[in-house]
């Protein structure tokens, strides 16, 4: 993959965190390797590897209780492993940031992506979670910065799907 | 491999006497048994968050909490199902190290809620050696009356996570009816730590 001429991975990090969002859990993916890393590397944040992407519920429903700002970086496929755990987000009406690389979306050449990536937003809409897409370099900002205001300001809960039309699809 | 003891102690007075003062934590419950158990004792007048669902969620709660609270002791009391639906939780703790974290597992070696069902604890899964093969230092088996104080003492250190395998019998959890209003139970838990909505 060549370096996109908007450098949105680095654009995205840096809202996130003059949005004040101290806590960065996330299992790993390519398309969220800078975030990871630039969470590893600040010392004012905390970058936390999980088991499995419902760990991020938790983690996130926590944050908040402590009063500090988190979110939860997975791939489409982790989608579905969060889908009952997200109970607690609806119940008790967290904010919830979700950034959610897409597979099995755009171009994706490993068939074993598509069950989970074509089911993911329906499966997030299936548990009150807000949709929002991105596709464009242009876009990451302003649609992080509308998920970032519409958890934290308002208490819903938010996925932004990094389509791949925007982080590129491997040959596979 | 040792046999693990008989389940004695009855968990009315065991979890009491493990958390002494609620007030010295920041508390988060798993659903069922241990919501009644924390609720019973705290009357929910102190800073805790009880669940009443999303099984497999309370470590992990309870560990975010830590993170955003350093300067706070959290305590985790969940049941040994609950514990073992979120199992991985106790690697990411083990890797970060909390150490203002401790997990008290009230482990009745049954789905006590649904009918008491035989669970895995009840067949030989050992959680203590899952806590420590997670990285888990501070870790305490307590199927004993006086191995009470010592457990009580474990989850107060504040040296790393701590994880109290607390071994009870078959005998219910005090009746005790919980607030379910989780946004009202989020909102208490908030203006209670920090002053603020």
């Amino acid at each position: 993959m060549s370096e996109p001429a908007v450098d949105w991975p680095n654009q995205l990090y840096d809202c996130l965190r003059a949005h004040e969002v101290t806590i960065f859990g996330h299992v790993p993916d390519a398309g969220h390797k800078v975030l990871i890393n630039r969470a590893y590397a600040d010392p004012a944040a905390q970058s936390i590897g999980l088991t499995i992407e419902s760990e991020g519920i938790g983690l996130l429903a926590g944050a908040h209780l402590g009063g500090q700002r988190a979110v939860l970086a997975m791939q489409s496929s982790g989608v579905g492993n969060c889908i009952n755990l997200l109970s607690l987000i609806q119940i008790a009406q967290f904010p919830f940031v979700a950034l959610v690389s897409m597979r099995g979306d755009f171009g994706e050449q490993n068939a074993w992506q598509y069950p989970m990536g074509q089911a993911t937003e329906a499966t997030l809409q299936a548990m009150n979670v807000r949709c929002y897409w991105v596709h464009q370099p242009d876009d990451v900002v302003p649609t992080v910065t509308a998920a970032v205001n519409a958890a934290y300001a308002a208490n819903q809960a938010t996925a932004v799907l990094l389509s791949q039309k925007l982080i590129g699809a491997k040959p596979f | 491999m040792e046999q693990a003891s008989p389940r004695v102690l009855d968990r009315k007075h065991a979890v009491p006497k493990i958390i002494g003062d609620p007030n010295d934590f920041l508390i988060i419950s798993g659903l069922a048994g241990t919501g009644k158990d924390v609720g019973h004792l705290s009357q929910e007048a102190g800073i805790q968050f009880l669940m009443t669902g999303a099984m497999g969620a309370a470590c992990m709660t309870g560990f975010g909490l830590a993170l955003a609270q350093p300067e706070r002791r959290v305590l985790v009391v969940t049941g040994d199902a609950e514990l073992l639906m979120g199992v991985g939780a106790l690697a990411t703790i083990g890797a970060e190290q909390p150490s203002n974290l401790a997990i008290v597992c009230v482990d009745n070696g049954h789905n006590g809620e649904t009918g008491y069902q035989p669970s895995h604890t009840n067949k030989g899964v050992d959680l203590e050696m899952i806590a420590r093969g997670a990285g888990i230092q501070i870790t305490r088996t307590v199927s004993t009356e006086d191995q009470l104080d010592d457990a009580s003492r474990a989850i107060r250190e504040g040296n790393g996570p701590a994880f109290i395998w607390a071994r009870v019998n078959t005998d219910p959890p005090p009746v005790y009816k919980r607030n379910l209003d989780a946004v009202e139970c989020k909102l208490l838990f908030r203006r209670r730590l920090l002053g603020q909505q």
